[in-house]
């Protein structure tokens, strides 16, 4: 029994050495084959396509090798520790990435915003009264209202304009595939296709859209996104909504097929009219719809940045919190006004956050 | 059925109004489209509706003048006189125009408005656009013009090596976290997942100056493997809570019976969850792939405008930037780069709706 016990233990010793021994060295060896790879991109001079291939090939390979190592690991523990321990190798990479690249920068953005602008002395609250006295800020706050106001209303008022008419119309999904369609392509894109609609030339023939039709119409063709002010803020909103509203029609598409019908029909059958339908039941019907599609809208907003870049890069007055943000944080080298600005947008958001965790829970959340 | 009963399908008046705006909708990606397949000159001098047959003046006939005549009198044609300004603006007789030709050589024309079409079209601004050598191309006052290309085979490349590792990363990682949070118990379970359904909607912008500053400093800045953290990052949150709902549907019986079986968490994960949330993976990966694609901020803070890094929403600020009026490479540029967006959202379109209803809250 003796030499068994003591068989047992070395056993058992040796079974912790070896944990131990992979425990360090599969992490280890992790790290230093993934390092040596990126070290390997970051320096190779190949072929963009080669490059292109290698990298998605490590990219996939690479987080799958990751989780199925570490799970091999703790997989030889003992299931007592297994059980505790696996958890955290699944949820490891997503807490790490969040918490280093989101929840901390958060914080540090926060603190940066009571120091000057090259970080090195407390200023208090000097950066937040600077950005809503500031003429440059202001007009950035002041456009920002504009997007929210006009845009969001716009994208809401056309996406269910525009729901409604298809849901009645012989030729539904090619009207919802066409509005939808500018979902799909970036803002810069979409930048480059609107600044050629709004095209001036100083000279006789007109090549942009907008100015050839006004012309037609016997109008003096204008400078649209430089001249017009404020109201070239308005031909840049057109855009969004040009790129919004098939988001926001795709949401009440669905919520006006779930409106009963025999609500419908009892309706008809009491004499009431399209309109009085329309206001009266299917708009207090899909009224969570609009709720959510006008929020997200108007989060989406908040951070409006590329079209403005693209556009007018901020010039002629049409400066948006985004872009300012960008212009302080790299023309003007003042991270105080930039954090500064990152935070207004997070405390504009704040509602949101508190309506979706509330959401969250009323449906159970755990 | 009964739908059709009650529902009042095809009114001709919902028919027309939606036809309209359907045709403004197509109208400013339409003249984009036609642009791009027309010649540099062309598109400078005419609108691209005018290779859509329409009225304009079109030379019947070519005056030539004495070639002393003096343009500060009055000029005597087809016998009338008219000033130079007249002769410049163009006058119109009788449903004629006489308008300069040539006013050195003075050259005057006759035209008359006819049915025309410009139809010119050339697949050179493609050339320009995706290669980097240098191009000749003709103005329209008829001289050449030697341009640098742009480069945007490089760009789309690169795009390429941004956004498909950007996408599977994140979905494998929240995958994995989404499979914890819905069928493991552990402490903090409910903590982080609070956290994450925070950050669904937190601008992205909170994060970027720190981030910046941590990148400088590990030398991440310009490279793929930043930029990948980077948009892995910002899309777990959405992405986690996406599979995470997708996860929980799974009925739990099947995950009894595998444990029973013997499986493990990772094979239940590879062999049960994988195969079983096949449309949400796909769905999310299509959201997730087209936000980056379509991403211009995260790429001009971390990985710049450098040709050999550039992605093609860069690519493209640059030329409307640097060339805003070479309308030929602009129209041509932002063509390619909506080639891969397009051909997703009509091949895979239902995947697309389904991961943008779902994935409508992204920071």
């Amino acid at each position: 029994m003796a030499p068994a016990t003591a068989t047992a233990k070395a056993s058992s010793v040796g079974r912790i050495v070896w944990l131990l021994f992979i425990s360090i060295m599969v992490p280890a060896v992790n790290v230093g084959v993934h390092g040596l790879i990126f070290w390997f991109f970051r320096d190779s001079p190949l072929h963009p396509i080669a490059n292109a291939l290698l990298a998605v090939a490590w990219g996939a390979a690479g987080v799958y090798s990751i989780f199925w190592s570490l799970n091999w690991v703790v997989e030889q523990y003992p299931d007592v520790w297994k059980r505790r321990i696996l958890p955290f190798i699944y949820v490891g990479p997503a807490v790490l990435l969040l918490g280093w690249l989101l929840v901390i920068p958060t914080v540090r953005t926060l603190y940066l915003s009571f120091f000057d602008a090259s970080s090195q002395t407390f200023v208090g609250l000097a950066n937040y009264a600077a950005v809503f006295t500031d003429r440059l800020l202001a007009t950035a706050l002041r456009n920002n209202l504009l997007w929210v106001f006009f845009g969001t209303t716009l994208c809401v008022c056309l996406g269910l304009l525009i729901a409604i008419l298809a849901d009645r119309s012989s030729f539904e999904r090619l009207a919802k595939t066409i509005v939808f369609m500018p979902m799909a392509i970036s803002y810069v894109a979409a930048g480059v296709i609107w600044k050629f609609v709004y095209y001036y030339t100083p000279e006789e023939r007109q090549i942009g859209l907008l100015n050839a039709i006004v012309k037609a119409f016997g109008g003096e063709p204008q400078a649209w996104l430089t001249m017009v002010q404020p109201w070239n803020n308005l031909f840049l909103i057109v855009i969004l909504v040009w790129m919004q509203t098939g988001f926001a029609m795709v949401f009440f598409s669905a919520a006006i097929k779930n409106v009963p019908d025999d609500i419908l029909e009892a309706a008809r059958v009491d004499g009431a009219g399209e309109l009085r339908i329309f206001f009266r039941i299917i708009i207090p019907y899909i009224s969570g719809t609009i709720l959510s599609v006008t929020t997200t809208i108007i989060v989406f907003t908040l951070k409006i940045f590329d079209v403005v870049m693209v556009m007018t890069g901020g010039q002629y007055g049409t400066e948006v919190v985004a872009t300012q943000f960008y212009r302080q944080l790299f023309m003007y080298q003042n991270a105080g006004y930039g954090s500064t600005l990152a935070i207004v947008l997070l405390i504009a958001v704040t509602p949101v956050i508190w309506f979706n965790l509330r959401q969250f829970r009323r449906e159970g959340g755990f | 059925m009964r739908r059709s009963r009650v529902r009042r399908k095809g009114n001709r008046l919902v028919n027309i109004v939606l036809a309209v705006i359907c045709v403004i909708w197509l109208i400013p990606t339409i003249g984009l489209l036609i642009s791009s397949f027309r010649p540099a000159a062309d598109i400078l001098s005419t609108g691209w509706w005018t290779i859509f047959p329409h009225r304009d003046w079109q030379t019947v006939e070519r005056i030539e003048l004495p070639r002393e005549t003096d343009l500060r009198q009055p000029i005597e044609v087809l016998g009338a006189t008219y000033t130079d300004e007249e002769l410049r603006a163009g006058v119109t007789v009788d449903g004629r125009r006489l308008i300069w030709e040539n006013r050195r050589a003075r050259i005057v024309s006759v035209q008359e408005k006819r049915w025309t079409t410009t139809l010119r079209f050339t697949l050179q601004n493609y050339e320009t656009v995706l290669g980097g050598k240098q191009y000749k191309i003709a103005l329209p006052d008829g001289s050449t013009k030697t341009e640098q290309g742009s480069g945007m085979g490089r760009s789309f490349w690169n795009t390429v090596a941004v956004a498909v590792p950007s996408t599977i990363i994140p979905v494998f990682i929240a995958s994995f976290a989404a499979y914890a949070f819905a069928w493991l118990r552990f402490p903090g379970r409910r903590v982080m997942f609070v956290i994450i359904v925070a950050l669904l909607v937190v601008p992205l912008q909170v994060a970027l100056i720190p981030i910046l500053r941590d990148y400088t400093v590990l030398g991440l800045n310009g490279t793929y493997f930043g930029i990948w953290l980077a948009h892995s990052a910002f899309g777990l949150p959405l992405i986690t809570y996406f599979m995470y709902n997708a996860v929980r549907q799974i009925p739990r019986d099947l995950f009894e019976s595998a444990f029973m079986d013997g499986a493990s968490n990772f094979t239940t994960f590879s062999r049960l969850v994988l195969p079983l949330t096949v449309p949400s993976l796909a769905s999310i990966c299509i959201f997730q792939f087209l936000w980056v694609w379509n991403d211009y901020l995260v790429a001009l803070i971390f990985l710049g405008s450098l040709p050999d890094v550039q992605v093609l929403s860069m690519n493209i600020a640059g030329l409307a930037g640097s060339r805003g009026n070479d309308w030929h490479l602009l129209t041509a540029a932002a063509f390619v780069s909506m080639l891969m967006p397009l051909a997703v959202f009509f091949t895979l379109q239902r995947y697309f709706v389904r991961g943008l209803m779902g994935g409508s809250v992204k920071g």
